[in-house]
């Protein structure tokens, strides 16, 4: 739309959003003044532990926390350079799907169990092609069950979603999410139902299908190690806040907030016990209800406090230039307690 | 299961009354004073005049053929039920859907219609609608036309049971996560709501459906009772108790026919209804 405009936005730009969920229990604020932009052909990884608002950014992406009347979204979100918070239903319902389209956890759950896989393809494809007839759409759907790799693909559009093994189902819904070309595509923790060898498999085929469509991708994860081998960008989440932003290679070299140190710490690595893994940050994660004063980390940071008491009562902004956390501690302090004390027992 | 086999028969013999009176009974209208002990007005014969002449007896007074009329009450009684069961389940569905997929003030205000419906005294309405209602109109007979007003607030003042069980369901399902990948690619509400929810919901729906026939037919045989149902002379099972409290001391059998049966179709009804949510649903198994 900006036709030679030197700056332009990036293809995704989110600003200020926040979203919070009328609840009986009081209000859930679950994502909080979050920001982060995706360039066409680049991948964002969002990391942060359960209940962080991975998936909840995500769905205010595209819009689909609309449906829901206790939900409030605010801010801006800018695709493509057009604004979606404040457009309208409908506008957004035909990008779903069509610019932007969603992976989600658990294709078995995702798939409706009444219709055949094939049919279904056939239909997010009809809904952004009207003008298609059901053969030529068929036929699209079948091309595409054969890109991601489904063995005999005209037999297995018949077959229902509990019929396919789990490595199948989520190429099946990578093919439907990727029917009508998306220019972004949102995976949300695409492998965690996935078995380790598969989870290879389908990182890889995400990996080829961006390159060959030439798409934006946020990729939503526990696993630091999917991070490090996809993405270009990493966003860390705590209690629905951006705590540290920046390139993945930056991040990993040189982490800046103590709550990624306890996510590094959690890596898979073989002389380290699964259970530790799956609970990588010693203590609970906030009530997004009542969050924690100053800090939403500080009953959790073994730092806080070092450097006076304002991490429990001032609220860390996210600061810096490309690379950026939100922490009290200096940069020095920083970088000095991750090289002396976090680094030795990585 | 025996329930439906008993189901299926009542219904079987409420479609055949017509030709089963000809074949084994006599015309419902017909008097057999010869059968009427002058005294007394009771059946001469031994327990209510049964006799291979009169399977289930005669009536005190006029005679008339019990078997008869109650073939021709298991007609009026399930049509009834079955047409109030469709209009409750026709708007239950209808407004549950919305009340669960909209949300917001749709569903607070179809909410609060429910539970004023549920709280609602049903019978002392009907008595007045029908005092100041027609006995008959359009070009339907006294007895059609009761059954229509019958069904209508009947089936008016059961939807709120199923719309209940179908906003709850409607609830929960669109949070179900096929329906939200359904909408993250695009899909209209309207696919949604007929092709992705409506499917889930044709289970639970049918069940409610078949287990608010016997709360209708009670209801339709205490309105009859209660002399605001099917009116006299036509047939009615509550009609019938109602005629047989005069004779109960002397002529029980009259009023343990039309009881034993609104007591087994009830019982059928229930037990097939439970049958088929077990059936259907695999959770209250
Ligand atoms: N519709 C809703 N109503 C109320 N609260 C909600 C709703 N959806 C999400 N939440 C809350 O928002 C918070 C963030 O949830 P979200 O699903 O984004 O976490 P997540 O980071 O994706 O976690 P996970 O790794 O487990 O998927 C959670 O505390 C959740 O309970
Ligand atoms: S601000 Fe304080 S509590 Fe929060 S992460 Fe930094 S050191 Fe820890
Ligand atoms: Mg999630």
């Amino acid at each position: 739309m900006s036709i030679g405009a030197t700056n332009a936005r990036p293809f995704l730009e989110v600003k200020d959003l926040n979203v919070r969920f009328e609840t009986d229990d009081g209000i859930v604020q679950a994502v909080t003044d979050s920001a982060f932009s995706v360039e066409a052909g680049k991948t964002l990884g969002i990391v942060g532990e359960s209940g962080s608002g991975k998936s909840v950014t995500s769905l205010a992406v595209l819009g689909l926390h609309r449906t829901r009347s206790n939900a409030k979204v605010s801010g801006e979100i800018w695709l493509d350079d057009q604004e979606l918070v404040g457009a309208s239903d409908e506008q957004v319902r035909l990008l779903r799907g069509g610019k932007m389209a969603m992976i989600f956890q658990d294709p078995l759950s995702a798939m409706h169990p009444y219709f055949t896989v094939g049919s279904q393809i056939v239909e997010a494809y009809r809904v952004h092609h009207p003008g298609v007839n059901k053969k030529v759409a068929r036929e699209r759907a079948i091309d595409m069950l054969a890109r991601v790799g489904i063995p005999q693909p005209e037999r297995r559009f018949n077959d229902y979603a509990h019929q396919f093994s789990g490595g199948m189902r989520q190429r099946a819904m990578i093919a439907m999410a990727l029917v009508n070309d998306p220019k972004l595509l949102i995976a949300d923790e695409p492998t965690t139902a996935l078995d380790v060898t598969v989870q290879a498999q389908i990182l890889d085929l995400i990996r080829d299908l961006q390159e060959e469509f030439g798409s934006a991708v946020i990729m939503i994860t526990h696993d630091l190690g999917v991070v490090a081998e996809l993405a270009d960008d990493v966003l860390v989440m705590y209690g629905g806040k951006v705590i540290e932003k920046g390139p993945a290679l930056e991040v990993f070299r040189n982490p800046q907030h103590p709550y990624t140190w306890g996510l590094l710490g959690s890596m898979p690595r073989l002389d380290r016990d699964v259970r530790d893994r799956l609970n990588p940050v010693k203590g609970s994660p906030p009530s997004l209800i009542n969050l924690p004063s100053g800090c939403a980390f500080h009953p959790r940071c073994p730092y806080a406090g070092r450097n006076g008491n304002r991490s429990f009562t001032d609220v860390p902004v996210l600061h810096g230039d490309v690379h950026k956390v939100a922490c009290h501690l200096p940069q020095e302090a920083r970088t000095e307690i991750f090289q002396q004390e976090v680094l030795p027992n990585l | 299961m025996a329930g439906a086999i008993v189901v299926i028969f009542l219904i079987i013999v409420a479609v055949l009354a017509p030709v089963l009176t000809k074949w084994f009974g006599h015309p419902i209208d017909e008097y057999h004073i010869d059968q009427i002990d002058p005294t007394f007005s009771t059946p001469i014969g031994k327990f209510g005049g049964i006799s291979r002449e009169f399977l289930f007896g005669v009536e005190p007074t006029s005679g008339r053929d019990v078997f008869s009329r109650i073939l021709y009450g298991a007609q009026t009684s399930l049509s009834v039920a079955f047409l109030s069961a469709l209009l409750s389940t026709f708007l239950g569905t209808i407004f549950g859907l919305a009340a669960g997929f909209l949300g917001g003030w749709v569903d607070a205000v179809i909410s609060r219609v429910m539970d004023f419906l549920l709280a609602f005294p049903q019978l002392l309405f009907a008595i007045a609608l029908v005092s100041v209602l027609p006995d008959s109109f359009l070009f339907f007979g006294d007895r059609w036309s009761r059954v229509f007003v019958l069904v209508g607030v009947i089936g008016f003042f059961g939807w709120p049971y199923i719309g209940r069980i179908v906003r709850g369901q409607t609830l929960s399902l669109r949070e179900r996560e096929f329906v939200e990948a359904s909408r993250s690619m695009g899909a209209r509400s309207g696919r949604i709501l007929f092709k992705e929810l409506l499917p889930n919901l044709a289970a639970p729906i049918l069940v409610y459906a078949t287990l608010i026939i016997p709360t209708n037919i009670l209801t339709e045989a205490a309105l009859s009772f209660l002399g605001v149902g099917i009116p006299p002379p036509n047939p009615s099972w509550g009609g019938m108790l109602s005629d047989a409290v005069t004779f109960y001391s002397i002529d029980p059998m009259y009023m343990i026919i039309p009881g034993g049966m609104i007591f087994i179709t009830v019982l059928a009804f229930n037990l097939f209804g439970d049958g088929l949510r077990d059936a259907l649903d695999p959770k209250a198994r």
